[in-house]
């Protein structure tokens, strides 16, 4: 097969952690047909992190600099994009905001469809095979891309960064002319500065089991136990306005597949089973000893989350600092 | 305004979803369908920035079965003003759907494409971004908060670690996010009106495509897990069991 084309993220002259994971896809798909990974930067300038691309499975980076590109063009990035794909037999993107934004669009100008939040890629026939889930989780699709160019986004935290110790090339690649229809001006942080559901190690959610919205105040304390951790929400809380909508999981907000999930006071709805089912290790702690949660979980703690998880909050604390 | 709300008729998310014996569909005799529940925010929306220009028109779109026809009903009962149904057997390929749906759109003289920022079904997040390739318009994707002044429309969306704000002209596709708006539920009087409101339907043939379905199953179970102990006094247990056993912490 042709080579593989992946398609990296950065803000502001930063590799995101994300890019290494589409690299790991896109050097697997390689892999298993006997090509090479082309990987697409395109940025202001410079970006710090890029010298690991090589490192992490790219054989040749292609750096596209424009001054639009600081933060993110969707115009610009897709028609870049677009015309690197060019010669190639499949496009990796994250199935992140920017990489579910960009793919479409990518897989329109190339006249393909395309397959998004991917957890698994197979090469059979000589084609792409994805493996997606579907219905929120409660299905897993397998879909061939026949069109020329496969264009798939796969989804963080599925594929792990893979060192290869090899050293890639670089060069540039020419942006190709395009029409700026929509500007991206800035990227406000948030009010506080967490990290997402859908990119942590580690998600502790809250549910109605909570009471009340300032007893999230426990999670957020376990959380940054954890260090590396995000507070995540039922669609139950985010309804009744307890944490925004941003940290919603499920099947009407995000899906997660953390490491370590952590329920609290979730009785585990189906759509809320739907977009956490893929955590590798599920803790719950509940006091309902049959609440539907403690049927995906792992480990379930059966009693009040205000004694639990305070005192989970400090062992964590104490093994981090051993 | 003259604005399009591209909607979707979808299984209800609070149902269990069987997959037929062909392997590939889903079984249907049960299921409730609903709108997807993110286009409701476009329609919102929609009724929200008509209602706000004190003229315009509010039309539905739907690609889908005969069924689809109740959906957009739903749609008029809150407030929009006519529907199209592009008929068409289960939407596979998305560019296909996109190709269609931007086939309609393309000369209606709208101001405005919204859809929401993915389908609860096939969870594809394509058919905005696509249509919007298709017509060479602006786009921006996953909307949760929006301004429109003029023809400059400002939208901002959620972003990893942070809100990206956008800007764009009109005309333009948006996709819509939740936090959007709070959708309104339909009063008697609109769902009486909703009846005598003008809906097309348009039998739509799609292209074949190039993605293939292969199979749809259920997703893996997980293995049985375990209660651990109760109270506060098994969490130095739950501690043990997730750094020896399970390794993550």
């Amino acid at each position: 097969m042709a080579a593989i084309l992946a398609v990296l993220e950065q803000r502001a002259g930063t590799l995101r952690k994300v890019s290494l994971e589409v690299l790991a896809a896109a050097r697997q798909l390689a892999d298993a047909s006997g090509a090479t990974v082309d990987a697409l930067l395109c940025a202001e300038g410079p970006v710090s992190g890029a010298e690991s691309l090589g490192a992490h499975g790219a054989d040749r980076v292609l750096l596209a600099t424009h001054p639009d590109f600081r933060l993110y063009s969707p115009d610009g990035i897709g028609a870049t994009a677009a015309a690197a794909a060019a010669g190639h037999s499949a496009v990796v993107f994250a199935a992140t905001a920017t990489g579910r934004d960009l793919a479409p669009r990518v897989a329109a100008r190339l006249g393909v469809g395309c397959a998004t939040d991917v957890t698994a890629l197979q090469i059979e026939g000589g084609k792409v095979v994805a493996t997606r889930p579907v219905y929120g989780g409660k299905a897993i699709q397998r879909v061939r891309l026949d069109g020329a160019t496969a264009v798939v986004s796969v989804r963080p935290n599925t594929f792990a960064p893979a060192p290869s110790g090899k050293a890639g090339t670089a060069e540039r690649f020419a942006v190709p002319a395009f029409q700026a229809r929509v500007m991206v001006r800035e990227i406000k942080a948030p009010a506080t500065a967490a990290l997402d559901v859908t990119e942590a190690p580690v998600v502790v959610s809250g549910g109605r089991g909570l009471k009340e919205a300032v007893h999230f105040k426990l999670l957020e304390d376990l959380a940054g136990a954890f260090g590396n951790a995000a507070v995540g929400a039922s669609r139950a809380v985010v309804d009744a306005g307890w944490r925004d909508h941003g940290a919603q999981v499920g099947q009407t907000g995000k899906t997660v597949s953390p490491s370590l999930y952590v329920a609290v006071g979730i009785s585990g709805a189906i759509q809320h089973l739907a977009g956490m089912r893929t955590a590798k290790v599920i803790v719950a702690i509940n006091r309902d000893k049959d609440a539907p949660i403690f049927k995906v979980a792992d480990y379930g703690v059966v009693g009040d989350l205000f004694e639990i998880v305070p005192r989970l909050t400090e062992e964590i604390r104490r093994i981090r600092q051993d | 305004m003259k604005i399009a709300v591209c909607l979707k008729r979808v299984p209800d998310t609070t149902t269990s979803i069987v997959i037929a014996p062909d392997g590939k569909s889903i079984v249907e005799a049960g299921v409730k369908f609903i709108p997807n529940p993110y286009d409701e925010y476009a329609i919102e929306e929609a009724i929200k920035l008509r209602d706000a220009a004190g003229a315009g028109e509010v039309v539905v779109v739907s690609l889908g079965p005969d069924a689809a026809q109740e959906t957009i009903r739903g749609a008029l009962a809150v407030g929009a003003d006519r529907g199209v149904l592009l008929q068409a057997a289960a939407p596979g390929d998305g560019l296909e759907v996109a190709r269609a749906l931007a086939a309609e759109l393309k000369d209606g003289g709208y101001d405005l494409i919204l859809f929401g920022k993915l389908a609860m079904d096939d969870y594809h997040h394509t058919a905005g971004p696509m249509v919007a390739e298709l017509l060479a318009w602006p786009c921006i994707t996953a909307v949760a908060a929006l301004r429109i002044e003029g023809r400059e429309v400002t939208a901002e969306r959620e972003v990893e670690g942070g809100i990206e704000v956008s800007t764009c002209q009109l005309p333009a596709v948006l996709s819509c996010d939740k936090g959007l708006n709070t959708p309104r539920l339909p009063a008697l009087k609109g769902i009486m009106a909703a009846k005598k409101k003008p809906l097309e339907v348009k039998p739509t043939a799609l292209g074949a495509g190039t993605t293939t379905m292969l199979g749809l199953t259920p997703p893996a179970e997980r293995p049985a897990g375990r209660i651990v102990g109760e109270g506060a006094d098994a969490v130095p247990e739950l501690v043990r069991l997730l750094r020896t056993e399970a390794k993550v912490i």
